[in-house]
């Protein structure tokens, strides 16, 4: 009760879709009632609810199995691309913060070269050099939003680094590790998370995207950026087998927005978001 | 007015010298890879000879760092080198594209900036009113919808159930102005929900920040009706904050139009540059890379310049 009077309508609304989601990305291949390659129908880009609840794709296949199968790539990708970014965020962020001042500088302006690439950009010119596979999007998706997530990491990093309990330890003679590790690290978790789910959004649309453009997950295995893409012939017709997977991708984003946005007490500044 | 030139002086400095990492960054990440061009172009059946001799006309027999000098040198003067997919010059091949991109750009930038900043003002003027918080429900649903769920249902309504628009868009030049608009309509307008979501959302917190000022509150207690308060008051001191988020606004832009032309069949430069990620055509993919970073600083340095400038404290 309580939990959900913090949350208000936008926010329980939000939290129900990722809950939702977060079942699907589980159990959602368990679910499916067809096996993910298989062709359940002769017509293809069938209409909703006929014998397959969201219709056929480009070959045939049950739209909803694909949906079930896709979401698992489409979270899990995001979501460990997201964790990489906050963690090397927060790990380069607090190293700036105890380390010398030159240290701090040649890491800062680097990181703002970073920043002032495109996020999409940045992942077309990485896709192109070291190619897609699911590890390398990881990868390449949590470096590209590493230097956003330093530089919030480092802000609060600097603020804590001056506070009195820190030059206590400081004054105890206590090392930079010790410092960073149990005096910093505590006290800038919370403000992180919410970071890194917002992060997490963004890892969704720019892995959709990037499989939107063929570039993304390879064949046979498809998120829900692949669905969209491979059933784009299917446009012309208003076929499910287009819109589902593309509301489905829209529902993930929305939710975990929603559930940020109101954690944060509607401030709703998402400024900074590089 | 001096001190007024330097600073800017100094900001384009800084952007310089960060566009020169950046095209450090691009070149070193995109061509220290596994398996070079040479290999590429002649396959995997290519004899030892013939692929040493490619190496060295291609130049990839030297050190990095001199290939990469003489990159930028071919940059800067104009002359990025040959594209390896097609063998035309890459000067060509963008000079052809960009202006399609800057105009699809532009146009959408032109419709959307109004309309954001006056959503954004809007909603900070009535903050915690109804207009207020549903305006914030729509545009964080906005903001977290992938361009091509935007697109795809404006083709379905528009040109495929109502008919009204063509689904591609390209008006080939000396197209009639109906021509003109139905090809565009589509393409602008998906960049419009793309970037009127976040730029209302971030020109709203920057409004809303001067707000909290004691001098708005001043303001309200001598009298000054609210618009008043809004419009004379908080709005000159939030210029550069509001150019900011136009700016950082604009980045969605350019990720946007690279979804919007591979939709929509537009030949600009964002689709010639997806194109060279697929064939790995590097001279390609990185002079494309730049002139998207080298987009972004601008507006950013136009940004910085625009707060530079609305500061009245640097007006001597």
């Amino acid at each position: 009760m309580n939990l959900f009077r913090t949350l208000g309508y936008s926010g329980t609304l939000g939290l129900s879709l990722v809950l939702f989601w977060l079942f699907i990305a589980l159990f959602g291949p368990a679910l499916a009632p067809h096996p993910v390659g298989e062709i359940v129908a002769w017509d293809v880009f069938e209409p909703i609810g006929g014998a397959n609840l969201l219709g056929t794709d480009y070959l045939g296949r049950d739209v909803l199995s694909r949906i079930l199968h896709g979401t698992r790539f489409t979270v899990v990708l995001a979501a460990a691309a997201a964790m990489l970014a906050g963690f090397m965020g927060v790990s380069l962020g607090i190293l700036a913060a105890v380390s010398p001042r030159w240290v701090d500088e040649s890491m800062s302006r680097f990181m703002d070269a970073l920043i002032s690439i495109p996020g999409k950009i940045f992942a077309l010119v990485m896709i192109a050099a070291f190619g897609s596979s699911l590890l390398l999007l990881i990868v390449i998706v949590g470096v590209a939003y590493t230097p956003g997530c330093y530089r919030i990491a480092r802000s609060l990093a600097v603020n804590l680094n001056q506070m009195d309990f820190v030059q206590v330890a400081r004054a105890r003679g206590e090392g930079r590790i010790y410092l960073a590790w149990a005096e910093i690290l505590p006290n800038m978790i919370h403000p992180m998370m919410t970071d890194v789910g917002l992060r997490f959004v963004w890892a969704v649309l720019l892995l959709s995207s990037l499989s939107f453009l063929g570039l993304g997950v390879q064949p046979p295995d498809a998120d829900l950026g692949s669905l969209v893409r491979e059933n784009m012939g299917g446009l012309a017709e208003g076929a499910p087998a287009v819109l589902m997977p593309a509301v489905a991708i829209a529902l993930v984003t929305i939710g975990v927005n929603l559930v940020i946005d109101s954690l944060r007490g509607n401030v709703s500044n998402t400024a900074g978001s590089v | 007015m001096m001190h007024i030139m330097q600073l800017i002086a100094r900001r384009a400095g800084t952007a310089l010298f960060i566009l020169l990492l950046v095209s450090a960054v691009v070149f070193s990440l995109s061509s220290l890879l596994p398996g070079d061009a040479a290999q590429q172009l002649l396959g995997q059946s290519a004899t030892p000879e013939a692929l040493a001799a490619l190496r060295e006309s291609l130049g990839l027999d030297k050190p990095g760092y001199v290939r990469y000098v003489t990159w930028l040198k071919g940059l800067l003067i104009g002359d990025p080198g040959v594209s390896l997919a097609n063998n035309m010059p890459v000067a060509e091949l963008v000079a052809e594209r960009l202006p399609r991109s800057l105009v699809l750009a532009g146009i959408a930038a032109l419709v959307s900036v109004p309309i954001a900043l006056t959503l954004g003002i809007l909603s900070a003027m009535y903050g915690g009113s109804r207009l207020d918080r549903v305006l914030n429900f729509t545009t964080l649903c906005m903001v977290a919808i992938p361009e091509f769920l935007v697109a795809t249902v404006l083709v379905l309504i528009f040109a495929v159930k109502l008919g009204w628009v063509s689904s591609l868009s390209y008006a080939p030049p000396g197209a009639s102005l109906g021509q003109f608009l139905s090809a565009y309509a589509l393409p602008v307008v998906t960049l419009f929900f793309v970037l009127v979501a976040q730029m209302a959302r971030m020109s709203r917190a920057a409004v809303l920040d001067q707000l909290s000022e004691p001098y708005v509150e001043m303001a309200v207690l001598k009298g000054a009706s609210l618009p008043r308060v809004v419009l004379r008051h908080a709005l000159p001191n939030a210029i550069g904050p509001i150019a900011n988020a136009v700016a950082l606004s604009m980045s969605y832009l350019l990720g946007g139009v690279v979804i919007v032309e591979v939709i929509f069949n537009y030949p600009g430069i964002a689709s010639l540059m997806v194109d060279s990620v697929a064939n790995r055509d590097m001279p390609l993919l990185q002079t494309c890379a730049m002139i998207f970073c080298a987009a972004y600083l601008l507006l950013v340095l136009i940004a910085d310049v625009c707060a530079i400038v609305s500061n009245p404290k640097l007006r001597t």
